[in-house]
């Protein structure tokens, strides 16, 4: 840590709408504690949001699920949102994605609801300012860590939002995500698997049937987990002894219906898995409506390792 | 079965940046020493390139980081300690706790039903519950959460149909052959035997969490009075909502 940085009140909650949470990268060296990792549920449009508008890796930003968030801005402000197309609108003028931009004092920021995506980040030049919780403002709800208060609270009408005051006059680096880049979440996604040590013990039937069938995504998908609706898998183990389960983890109840577990599961279970999502499958199941229809297909590390490195390096997560 | 492919120790793929090393098939007390010796040399060997590290009951949850480890990497380093590990010389980590308990109706609502499905008096669920020292298995569920073992099989008891949707913070429960208490007031399905007074988990006290895998328990009875002396909320269950 450097010296205390300044901060300021910047941005007033007009509207708080369903669920808006403040996100860095995650709580972790924790978890053998019982304590989950939280961070963006999708850490690919989290990481660009920060880069456009200025910040380094790991700053804190808000995870807007849904829409019907409505900030004023109490000062003017460099601002970028990326993620789902949430029809953002400033003073009432469409708001373009993926790029800086100056949100002005007293203008109004307005999230809609869902036209492509779920969920935005959006990140101010300096970052959003709030007290690390063990070592994380990641506000994970259920476990009462983080957030603003510090107690898990998501973002309530009238909450004041404190930034801190940036270096500099204004945000330097790229301004504007390039085209490839940008992620709109309109195909049918189709999810990169990491096969695990129980993908033997199901039956070959639901073994074709894993990466052979459309799975819509169930209306029980959150922060915690995705579940899949799908054909009933089929496996020879019903439960194991409770242990650690990575993200991305797709495991399966004896109801046979897969759960994709995502950044605030609980940290230790005994359903066995098919394996595990790659990161950047997870981010993009994230993305994901209730209905939407996903593939998955089996893939092994060494290409998942290279595009996820690659993905990393733009941004520089320091060691 | 064949020691080949199923022989244990064993590294399983637990995604990009994670291994599981499962240890052993079983429940039990003497797993932990294994466990907890292999964790203490994977952060000495992983340095600043491991990001998480999970024991449970039969198993280490290793998470690294992939841009500095491949996963190639991270399991070469992994086996290299499998063929040296020894098992902690004193059955785990050596941290002995005492919590004090105060087991009553009022706190404790299970009490008569474990009485009832276990044929004993409640003197005895309680002199059961408290006459054995546990071992912390695994910590989940909630933040500072440890699951504790083995009871007495006397006390074996299954867990409540329908969990109630919140049990007061320092609930002493228990279920098949486990205890717990409960640090935080969450939903659980347990049965509760009584509350200690102990603070189980504390985000602003170093390490967090009173109690680690591995580490001994002992629930001793206190009186009331005593209870509330060390700052125990006697407030009943139904009251405390």
């Amino acid at each position: 840590m450097t010296a205390q940085r300044r901060t300021e009140t910047a941005v007033r909650v007009h509207r708080a709408g369903p669920l808006a949470l403040l996100q860095d990268r995650g709580r972790f060296g924790v978890r053998h504690l019982g304590v989950t990792q939280g961070g963006p549920a999708d850490l690919y449009s989290w990481a660009w949001a920060n880069y456009l508008a200025g910040n380094p890796w790991g700053t804190a930003s808000l995870e807007i699920t849904f829409g019907g968030l409505q900030l004023v801005a109490e000062r003017d402000l460099d601002i970028a949102i990326a993620g789902a197309d949430l029809g953002a609108t400033l003073d009432g003028q469409p708001l373009p994605l993926w790029q800086r931009v100056i949100w002005k004092e007293g203008q109004k920021l307005a999230f809609a609801s869902p036209v492509s995506g779920l969920r935005a980040y959006l990140s101010v030049r300096g970052g959003f300012a709030a007290e690390p919780v063990m070592g994380s403002v990641a506000c994970v709800s259920r476990e009462q860590l983080g957030g603003f208060d510090g107690w898990g609270s998501k973002l309530a009408e009238g909450d004041q939002l404190a930034v801190y005051i940036p270096d500099g006059e204004s945000a330097e680096g790229m301004s504007e995500a390039p085209d490839h880049a940008r992620k709109y979440f309109r195909e049918a996604p189709v999810l990169e698997l990491l096969p695990g040590a129980q993908i033997g013990e199901f039956t070959g039937r639901s073994l074709y049937d894993a990466f052979n069938t459309w799975w819509s995504v169930d209306d029980r998908a959150d922060r915690m987990g995705v579940r899949l609706l799908g054909p009933k898998l089929h496996c020879r183990i019903g439960s194991l002894i409770s242990e650690g389960i990575n993200l991305g983890g797709v495991q399966v109840p004896p109801d046979g219906q897969p759960i994709a577990l995502l950044n605030d599961r609980q940290t230790i279970g005994g359903y066995p898995r098919l394996g595990a999502l790659s990161p950047l499958s997870a981010s993009r199941l994230a993305q994901c409506l209730p209905g939407q229809e996903i593939r998955l297909v089996a893939r092994s590390s060494g290409p998942v390792l290279r595009d996820y490195r690659d993905f990393l390096e733009l941004f520089g997560p320091a060691g | 079965m064949s020691r080949s492919a199923n022989a244990l120790p064993r590294l399983e793929s637990a995604g990009l940046d994670g291994w599981m090393i499962r240890l052993f098939e079983e429940i039990d007390e003497a797993n932990l020493p294994w466990i907890t010796a292999l964790a203490r040399q994977c952060e000495s060997a992983f340095a600043d390139t491991l990001v998480d590290l999970v024991p449970s009951y039969t198993t280490l949850l290793v998470v690294f980081d992939p841009v500095r480890l491949s996963p190639t990497e991270a399991r070469q380093k992994i086996v290299a300690l499998l063929m040296e590990l020894a098992p902690d010389e004193d059955m785990g980590t050596g941290q002995v706790h005492e919590l004090p308990t105060f087991y009553d109706p009022g706190v404790g609502p299970d009490l008569d039903r474990v009485a009832r499905y276990t044929g004993m008096a409640v003197a005895d669920v309680i002199n059961c519950h408290s006459s054995k020292t546990y071992r912390v298995f695994a910590l989940g569920f909630a933040p500072g959460f440890a699951f504790m073992g083995l009871t007495d099989p006397r006390l074996e008891c299954p867990r409540l149909d329908t969990p109630r949707k919140k049990v007061p913070v320092g609930s002493v429960a228990i279920a098949a052959r486990q205890t717990a208490a409960y640090p935080t007031a969450t939903p659980g399905g347990w049965n509760l035997l009584g509350r200690t007074s102990a603070r189980l988990f504390d985000r602003e006290r170093e390490g967090f969490s009173l109690l680690r895998v591995g580490d001994e328990v002992r629930f001793v009875s206190v009186s009331r009075e005593e209870f509330e002396r060390q700052g125990g909320d006697t407030t009943p269950m139904e009251a405390a909502g």
